[in-house]
């Protein structure tokens, strides 16, 4: 199968300085992947190389003829001096049919909020707004940066719980960046360990077990990060995020 | 409009309509306000209010420069203009913060365009019709030059409304969904350094950045969607020329300041009826 999006040997720079070094990295459809890494590791550099918004210093980046990247950024300052609609925004940068935003809002969880301003949102509909706005243009690679940043745990742990459902939905691949190790790892098919290069990278399992990420976030936190696994690619409609009390102890094991 | 034109037609009853100076006049500032409200409302989402200023206190650079070479003062403004705002977009997010570096520019601009015009050895400059406008001079030519530059700034902003207002947004955002933000603040650039060189004669130097963020803020309490805020501001840009007009005629002050007071006192007037509105709620 051809990878949506791959890269060889890609360097990335922010400001002259390299930030992040001979990347090889793939995604496939449909794969749920996960990056995770210390502050200032280069994570969200990672994700602007693939977006686009940065180019390499050298390296290649091959993009797949049908690729479609919905992305939602870390945080959003919207401007006070700037109104906003949910459905303006919706429409930014391509006008949708008015059906297809509300179908975007469902997907993400959200009600019909159109003609509510952005700024009355709170935290948690703001970041789902982000998710639908990213859904709109059926993507097939969605790709989220610290996209819970600012979410309380349930908060997160149910924006998660409604991006595994978009995938089930949609098929469409994921790429995340996440601090929530906790709560991400979970999901994903794959981790990427990232510190200014790839530490490691493979099931969350086996990155759980690599000494370059017990190197880099311990093992005295293991309560914290437990790293749990769903089937996810069975049942939707149960429950996740709040079971993994029984999955520590055999997570705990290794 | 029709108080002003009223008193005047009766002492130029048989003249053709544009040889009417109170009119070319509230033409002149009706074509500005209705490109500056569109413009100003991106200047002020975008936090550029230094980049207005800056762009529009080098202008009086350009009208010396004009000036000694003999070449048409538009022209002269035009360029300068440009090349500031270029200089400003290109050096900006590099290192000195921003704030501090269009603050230098911006005075840095007016002083050495007055010193340029006091070098100036044989011409008789009329500074302060630089400085605060003299839009009673508007020449038909004139009104040509603003209205053909008023139309070009629309057009040019229309065109690229949702990019630019993506790339407002978020520059992430917008290069994620194949949009260029520098190239859309290129055509900000440009829009700007047109906008400065028609409103010049009508505000002068001083005011221009005034033109371009006041009406935008008067319209933001008014405004829900974007697209309602440029249009809310360009109506309060009108209304403001023409009272400014208005009230320069009644009591003999410069026009460009009375623009830009009228304007200012919009501003007061909807920030109160929207805390009255919101506290009612």
């Amino acid at each position: 199968m051809r990878p949506l999006i791959e890269t060889r040997g890609m360097t990335l720079a922010q400001g002259g300085t390299p930030v992040l070094r001979h990347v090889d990295f793939a995604i496939n459809a449909g794969e749920i992947v996960t990056i995770v890494g210390p502050n200032g590791s280069g994570k969200s550099t990672l994700l602007k190389g693939l977006i686009g918004a940065l180019t390499p210093v050298s390296g290649t980046i091959t993009r797949a003829p049908d690729l479609s990247i919905g992305y939602v950024p870390q945080s959003l300052h919207i401007d006070p001096t700037l109104p906003l609609t949910v459905q303006r925004f919706m429409n930014l940068p391509r006008r949708s049919k008015p059906q297809a935003v509300a179908d975007a809002l469902r997907h993400a969880g959200l009600p019909d909020l159109g003609r509510a301003q952005m700024s009355e949102l709170s935290g948690g509909q703001f970041q789902r707004v982000l998710l639908a706005r990213a859904l709109l243009m059926r993507p097939n690679l969605l790709i989220l940066d610290e996209a819970t940043q600012g979410l309380d745990q349930p908060g997160s742990a149910a924006f998660y719980r409604q991006i595994e459902e978009v995938r089930a939905d949609l098929g469409c691949a994921v790429l995340m960046v996440s601090h929530d190790l906790h709560v991400v790892m979970a999901a994903s098919d794959r981790v990427l360990c990232v510190n200014g290069h790839i530490c490691c990278e493979g099931t969350p399992e086996v990155v759980r077990d690599a000494p370059e990420y017990r190197a880099l976030f311990g093992s005295g936190t293991q309560g914290a990060l437990a790293l749990y696994r769903h089937e996810h690619n069975h049942d939707h409609g149960h429950d996740h995020g709040h079971d993994h009390h029984d999955h520590e102890g055999h997570t705990h094991a290794g | 409009m029709d108080m002003i034109t009223g008193t005047i037609t009766t002492t130029t009853k048989a003249t053709p309509m544009l040889d009417d100076f109170a009119l070319r006049a509230a033409l002149a500032g009706i074509g500005v306000a209705l490109a500056a409200a569109p413009l100003g409302c991106f200047v002020v989402w975008r936090r550029m209010a230094y980049f207005g200023d800056a762009t529009s206190h080098a202008a009086l650079l350009g009208v010396a420069l004009a000036l000694t070479f003999q070449g048409p003062v538009l022209l002269g403004v035009l360029v300068v203009a440009l090349l500031m705002a270029l200089a400003v977009s290109t050096l900006s997010g590099r290192g000195l913060a921003e704030d501090t570096l269009l603050g230098v520019m911006a005075h840095a601009a007016l002083a050495l365009g007055l010193v340029a015009v006091s070098l100036l050895h044989g011409v008789r400059v009329d500074l302060m019709a630089y400085l605060f406008g003299d839009i009673l001079a508007v020449t038909k030519s004139d009104l040509a030059l603003i209205w053909g530059g008023a139309v070009l700034v629309i057009a040019l902003l229309t065109w690229r409304w949702t990019a630019l207002l993506s790339a407002t947004l978020n520059p992430d955002l917008a290069r994620a969904s194949g949009i260029n933000p520098r190239r859309e603040q290129l055509v900000l650039t440009l829009t700007l350094a047109i906008t400065v060189a028609c409103a010049i004669k009508v505000v002068g130097a001083l005011l221009i950045a005034a033109l371009l963020i006041i009406p935008a803020a008067a319209a933001r309490p008014l405004a829900r969607t974007p697209e309602a805020m440029a249009a809310i501001a360009a109506g309060i840009g009108a209304l403001a020329a023409l009272g400014g007009l208005g009230a320069s005629f009644q009591w003999d002050t410069p026009t460009g300041p009375s623009i830009v007071s009228v304007a200012a006192g919009a501003f007061v007037l909807t920030s109160l009826l929207r805390s009255t509105f919101k506290a009612r709620r």
